[in-house]
């Protein structure tokens, strides 16, 4: 055995840890270098393949802001656009014929000013609205877009929006072809439409963003892949999309061709992140990233703790219980549902279970907003009076027990997203209707595509729905339910229904026709179509050096078109 | 002449032991049940693991609360909150009336409990409408006001009533003038309210909360039902919920890394014993398996076992999660037989006339313990939490059914308000996570063999 | 050598083929409609959605469609992200996750190499007890509050010293990538330091070593040579799967930080039925894992001579 040297270095085992335990040392060392040098590599790597624009909430020398998008828009064809990221990028890059004001009034776009008759519209275009090209916004823009909308080959779902032109829906569905829809461009300045059949409400169809304008020569130009990008759209509205970097961010610079100049005050509005999560968006606000923020029930707290001012909005969309009226289906006994309706309180579920400060429990289909003739609607017309009674409900059930012949009642299937908000209330509806009406719930949460097959299918037997305002007309939930509506997934086919939505679509009367909606309220509630449970709202705030920032129930969720600095801080 | 005597000539009896063995002679299994049982750590942990099969066994049957029981009176509360009451009327639609006439301004139309809170004012000087808000602090210089409630647009509604998730703590309600075009301006009236828990008569009845015979009256004091570890976001027992919490994740959680380590320490054998051809196929066939996506197969195991909707889809998630997470134990297990394939003893044995059974056995796999054991450890938390997220989408246990993992989802999203509601069922994650890992560890030190001869 | 490497990359196409087979039948199976969507559309608008698509074929001749498809590298084009390419989406995601990946694992890597030497070393020690019980915490807490809570932290810090340390969401610069890294990679580094720990007791109580020991070498060289490099192996083993896994599995955190990874678009193509999409990463990550299966198994060869790969 030979040893190693000094004969006073033998290898104890706590020489041995030392040492090796210093040898680890280093590594560690090294590691730690080459650690730095590798992330170093990486960000040579990255800085070419990301342009990810940064900045903070409020730039005052640029006179641009921060904000964030719940989702990446899945693409900017204004004729087939869908959800609501991309509405509000499209409410900031285009513009149609008429828009919103800051006071939700309506007010002319690239129309100067219209006129709505029995039988069509004409809109006389003004003649400073450009695209970004400098190139004017013409009537056969409007021609162009509203064809391409209609055309069964374009694949729009929200066509049924424009049925209201001359052939619409028989375009759509392929009967006639494209040329004969009911609008021309009588020159370049004036758009003539006619109708199918009287449609009063129509100035506020047309604000919607499937009217919206396109050009065709540019549209060609983009051989098939206009609004994948942001050099493949052409803007007529107070910001363009100078940059998008997709899934990650976007940033929208002052349209200089734009003609409003009460319109658009801010020169740059960042789209930093691009994010659903709550938590990280609150964040973003705390660090001054971002402007704004909606905020759920437990933030609300550390909110009154940053001393915040807390805003709330009520988005105009309400929340149900919608049933399965299909024949053989236990919910089409009309007992069942009214034993239903009488077991519950959606003031309970909305104070108690859910205990958001920005939902209000929902009396009726038809949410606050909506106008009546003079004033509010629930105004005028109040909705029917809604008492918890589980004895009656009990009565209710026992009769439909026995107009079923049944000895017990088979589980009931309540279908239901899988968010969290959906999910506490199913679950608070299976406890509630176990323990008042002994009945056995079972609760499918559903991923968004497979709940929408279900509902369409009729593959359930409750369903947690929500439905939320197109256009500023009582007419976009009254018509929900009507036999011929593909959106009544429920299946559910009255005449008197049916008689009532005709009245309402078609009378020039608006007396007559709030009457009519009065009358869908009321049988709403009698035939126990649904269960309404609430209207959405949000919390929210905004950095207080911001003004002009609102939100709307109709077109974007959220407008910083009227935003700019508060300047003096 | 010596004192020989004929004693002396007899042959000598053959003495049985000549040598003593310093210990009984043991063979691997009882040496090694021995070492596990003088390591204390090891000992405490299965004192550990058999206490939470006990707790979710015998638990139900000590603690008899129905998990799914809903007590809306008292969402998430805290352990060890203060749970008296006061018995009041059912609940009434209020129509603004006052009882109280002498008072202007902000005041209580009547005392302030957790069933309503009825606010009137006088109409703010040059108010167009009103805001209410509520703030959990006082209002400051700031203006903060808080949350707002409701906003009335007129100068006629001049009450409104809070219900609110209200709890017993102190409130500031704000009332503040609105100016014509919405906005809110610098008038504002404040008040302070204390609110006191109540219950009403019939729900004191239905819960048990007072015998059959007790003669109830308003405004006697009650005990709300018990909560010992609180409750959660729609005021379900804690301890209830987390004992029928503990079937599923201890079924999954254990059952799952169980049967696929099992298999995957087989597969890994024999593809590392084998080598060539065998190997290759083998570990293909496994790359295959990890690289197919997991939720698409999660939903096709779940209706080819015909789960219906809304039914709990315990076994066939059992069976996914064996199926799916076995290539990792596979792979581990197979790099070790290769490395231990070359060694000298294993040729050894092959000398002796080994088969490959016994080979593979009795030499190969104990020699992988310690690695196997690790990754069963690692396994139990992963199989609980990829539980939780299976849940949360719906593809695993359907409410109102809870696991640990789901809980612990569910409680993420009131962390900074009720920490309660992710620590409980994150704590006991924690528990079963180390006390198996301590047992693993004592496990892998009495199972390998080169320890035998220290202590 | 080569011809291993040759034979192994056949292999691995076949392997990739038999997923995209997989996959492809699976997601035909699996219930629900990719084309609906909210609001309801008319049958002629239904047919041209599918005839668009390719959906109005037969099961079979969309599947062969799709493999001729696949072999010119064109994986189709994206059912919800309308207008833009599969391999687009791919180029542009796939590299924000595999630098998010690389660097969490090798965060894990070096961290959990580092640990389970030191508790190994110093076993039962106070090192020991400290580093195991972080281990337990680290793993018994889900990614999602790991996440936010991390970013909470980062919210604080930047309040405490009135700037911004570090970023608390985003993407575009070094410093966005070092904390998500660190919470992706956590987890797998607290198995790696127990994995590195029971591999390194293990070899410490070896006759190998003990003969090194005994033979008078200097401890470094023990430590090195011997204890660390066939300690080390199991780590490395794991190491090819860890880094698919880790790309492939950072949607918490990629949606926390709000990092436009490819972890975010898989999982939501998966709920938005997101045929194109769901396909065309299924396939890139199959090979993805298949190369980094052959690289690892490649490497050990070269550590252990023992191995011998044929």
């Amino acid at each position: 055995m030979a040893l190693n040297g000094d004969p006073e270095v033998i290898l104890t085992e706590q020489n041995f840890t030392r040492s090796a335990g210093r040898q680890l040392a280093l590594y560690a060392l090294y590691a730690l270098l080459a650690l730095v040098a590798l992330v170093y590599l990486l960000s040579l790597v990255m800085g070419e393949a990301s342009g990810n624009v940064t900045g903070s909430a409020i730039d005052v020398d640029n006179n641009s802001i921060t904000i964030t998008l719940r989702e990446e828009p899945p693409q900017l064809d204004s004729g087939r656009a869908t959800d609501a990221a991309s509405f509000v990028v499209l409410a900031h890059t285009m513009e149609g014929l008429i828009g919103y004001d800051d006071n939700n009034q309506l007010v002319p776009g690239v129309a100067e000013r219209w006129e709505i008759r029995e039988d069509g519209a004409t809109f006389w275009l003004r003649e400073d609205a450009r695209w970004n090209d400098g190139r004017p916004v013409t009537a056969h823009d409007f021609v162009f877009a509203w064809s391409r909308v209609v055309d069964p080959a374009t694949g729009s779902e929200y066509s049924f929006i424009l049925y209201p032109l001359k052939n619409a829906e028989a375009i759509n569905n392929g009967e006639l072809p494209v040329s004969y829809l009911g609008v021309e461009a009588l020159d370049d300045f004036t758009l003539e439409v006619t109708f199918e059949r009287p449609t009063p409400y129509f100035e506020k169809l047309v604000a919607f963003n499937t009217y919206f304008p396109v050009r065709e020569d540019f549209f060609a130009s983009t051989a098939g892949r206009y609004g994948a990008d942001a050099d493949m759209l052409l803007y007529n509205g107070p910001y363009v999309i100078s940059d998008w970097v997709h899934n990650a961010s976007m940033r929208w610079e002052k349209n200089p061709y734009y003609w409003n100049d009460q319109k658009g005050f801010l020169d740059a509005i960042n789209v930093g992140y691009i994010t659903q999560d709550v938590n990280a968006k609150l964040n973003l606000f705390r660090d001054g990233q971002i402007v704004d923020t909606h905020l759920v029930a437990p933030m609300l707290p550390a909110a009154m703790e940053q001393r915040w001012h807390i805003q709330l909005f009520m988005e105009g969309t309400v929340f149900f219980l919608e049933f399965n009226h299909r024949d053989g289906r236990i919910t089409d006994n009309y007992h069942f549902r009214k034993a239903l309706q009488l077991a519950q309180d959606p003031a309970e579920l909305v104070y108690k279970a859910l205990k958001e400060a920005s939902y209000l429990p929902a009396p009726s289909l038809f949410p606050e907003f909506i106008s009546g003739v003079n004033g509010p609607f629930r105004k005028e017309y109040p909705p029917p009076e809604h008492r918890m009674n589980v004895e009656e409900s009990r009565k209710h059930l026992e009769m439909a027990r026995q107009e079923l012949g049944i000895d017990e009642f088979p589980p009931v299937v309540l279908l239901t997203g899988d968010t969290p908000v959906a999910l506490v209330a199913a679950e608070y509806y299976q406890a509630l209707y176990k323990k008042h009406l002994g009945l056995d719930i079972r609760i499918d949460a559903q991923i968004f595509k497979q709940r929408l097959a279900k509902m369409t299918s009729g593959d359930f037997d409750i369903v947690l729905a929500g439905w939320g305002p197109d256009y500023d007309d009582a007419l976009t939930f009254g018509d929900l339910f009507a036999s011929w509506n593909l959106n009544n997934r429920g299946r559910y086919t009255s005449d008197r229904m049916d008689e009532l939505v005709r009245i309402a679509q078609s009378s020039l009367d608006p007396q007559t026709r709030m009457d009519a909606f009065g009358e869908i309220q009321q049988l709403v509630y009698d035939d126990v179509v649904i269960i309404p449970m609430y209207e959405r709202g949000w919390s929210y705030v905004v950095d207080p050096r911001l003004e002009g920032f609102k939100r709307r129930s109709i077109g974007p969720e959220v407008d910083y078109n009227y935003a700019y600095i508060e300047s003096g801080n | 002449m010596s004192a020989l005597t004929p004693a002396d000539f007899q042959p000598l009896q053959t003495k049985r032991q000549t040598q003593g063995i310093a210990r009984p002679s043991l063979s691997y299994w009882q040496d090694a049940w021995l070492r596990l049982k003088v390591n204390r750590r090891a000992l405490c942990s299965l004192y550990i693991v058999i206490g939470l099969l006990l707790f979710t066994i015998a638990g139900p049957l000590v603690w008899r609360v129905d998990p799914g029981l809903q007590d809306l009176d008292q969402i998430s509360q805290a352990p060890f909150t203060d749970r008296r009451a006061i018995v009041v009327e059912e609940y009434q639609p209020w129509d603004g009336r006052s009882l109280r006439t002498d008072v202007n301004g902000l005041h209580l139309a009547q005392p302030a409990t957790t069933q309503a809170v009825r606010l009137k004012w006088d109409a703010l000087p040059g108010a167009s409408g009103h805001r209410v808000y509520r703030n959990l602090f006082p209002v400051g210089p700031e203006l903060a006001f808080g949350v707002p409630l409701a906003e009335f647009y007129d100068n006629e509604t001049l009450y409104f009533e809070d219900r609110l998730d209200l709890r017993p703590q102190r409130y500031y309600y704000s009332v503040v003038a609105l100016e014509p075009d919405g906005r809110i301006s610098d008038t504002f009236e404040t008040l302070e309210v204390q609110l006191q828990r109540v219950t009403t008569l019939s729900e004191a009845v239905q819960r048990g909360l007072v015998g059959p015979d007790a003669e109830l009256q308003i405004g006697d004091p009650v005990l709300l039902s018990a909560h010992p570890l609180g409750t959660d976001y729609l005021g379900r027992d804690m301890l209830a919920r987390l004992m029928e919490g503990a079937r599923v994740s201890l079924f999954i959680g254990i059952g799952a890394p169980l049967l696929f380590v099992l298999f995957g320490v087989a597969y890994g054998s024999i593809a590392g014993f084998m080598g060539g051809r065998v190997d290759s196929v083998m570990m293909r066939f496994a790359d295959f398996v990890v690289a197919l996506p997991f939720l698409l197969f999660m939903i096709l195991f779940k209706i080819a076992f015909g789960i219906g909707p809304g039914e709990s889809g315990v076994f066939p998630m059992l069976v996914a999660l064996v199926i799916l997470m076995w290539p990792a134990t596979a792979r581990l297990v197979r790099g070790q037989i290769l490395q231990i394939r070359e060694q000298g003893y294993i040729a050894a044995s092959r000398l002796l006339g080994a088969g490959t059974g016994y080979l593979v056995l009795r030499h190969m796999i104990p020699n992988t313990m310690g690695v196997v054991l690790v990754t069963l450890t690692f396994a139990i938390p992963s199989a609980i939490f990829t539980e939780a997220f299976l849940s949360f989408i719906g593809m695993g246990v359907a409410p109102p059914t809870p696991s640990w993992g789901s809980m612990s989802n569910e409680g993420i999203k009131t962390m900074l308000t009720h920490p309660h509601e992710l620590i409980l069922p994150a704590l006991f994650i924690s528990i079963t996570v180390l006390a198996f890992n301590l047992l693993g560890d004592g496990l892998r030190d009495a199972l390998d063999a080169r320890m035998r001869n220290q202590e | 050598m080569w011809l291993y490497v040759i034979k192994r990359i056949a292999q691995g196409i076949i392997t990739v083929w038999f997923i995209a087979t997989a996959t492809f039948f699976a997601m035909h199976n699996v219930p629900g409609d990719p084309l609906l969507n909210d609001r309801a559309v008319t049958g002629s608008i239904r047919a041209n959605l599918e005839a668009k698509y390719g959906l109005d074929q037969p099961l079979m001749t969309q599947y062969f469609i799709y493999l001729g498809n696949l072999t010119r590298g064109d994986f189709g084009i994206s059912f919800t992200q309308e207008n833009r390419e599969v391999n687009d989406i791919i180029r542009q995601h796939f590299p924000v996750s595999a630098i998010l990946g690389v660097l969490a694992v090798v965060f894990a890597a070096v961290g959990g190499v580092l640990w389970g030497a030191l508790t190994a070393l110093f076993r039962n020690r106070l090192p020991d007890y400290v580093i195991m019980f972080l281990v337990i915490l680290g793993i018994s807490v889900p990614s999602f509050v790991l996440a936010a809570l991390s970013q909470l932290a980062l919210v604080n810090i930047n309040s405490i010293f009135g700037t911004t340390v570090l970023p608390v969401a985003g993407w575009g610069t070094v410093s966005h990538m070092l904390v998500p890294a660190l919470v992706l990679g956590l987890g797998t580094m607290a198995y790696l330091t127990r994995l590195m720990r029971s591999s390194m007791l293990e070899v410490i109580s070896s006759d190998y070593v003990r003969t090194a020991k005994s033979k008078g070498l200097p401890a470094t060289r023990i430590f090195t040579r011997h204890q660390l490099r066939n300690a080390i192996l199991p780590v490395i083993t794991v190491l090819g799967p860890a880094i698919a896994a880790i790309t492939t599995g950072g949607f918490v955190v990629e949606l926390v930080f709000a990092i436009p990874g490819l972890g975010r678009f898989f999982v939501e193509a998966v709920q938005q039925l997101d045929y194109t999409v769901i396909m065309g990463t299924t396939v890139f990550y199959g090979a993805f894992l298949v190369f980094m299966v052959i690289l690892v198994d490649l490497l050990y060869g070269f550590i252990d001579p023992r191995v011998r790969l044929h």
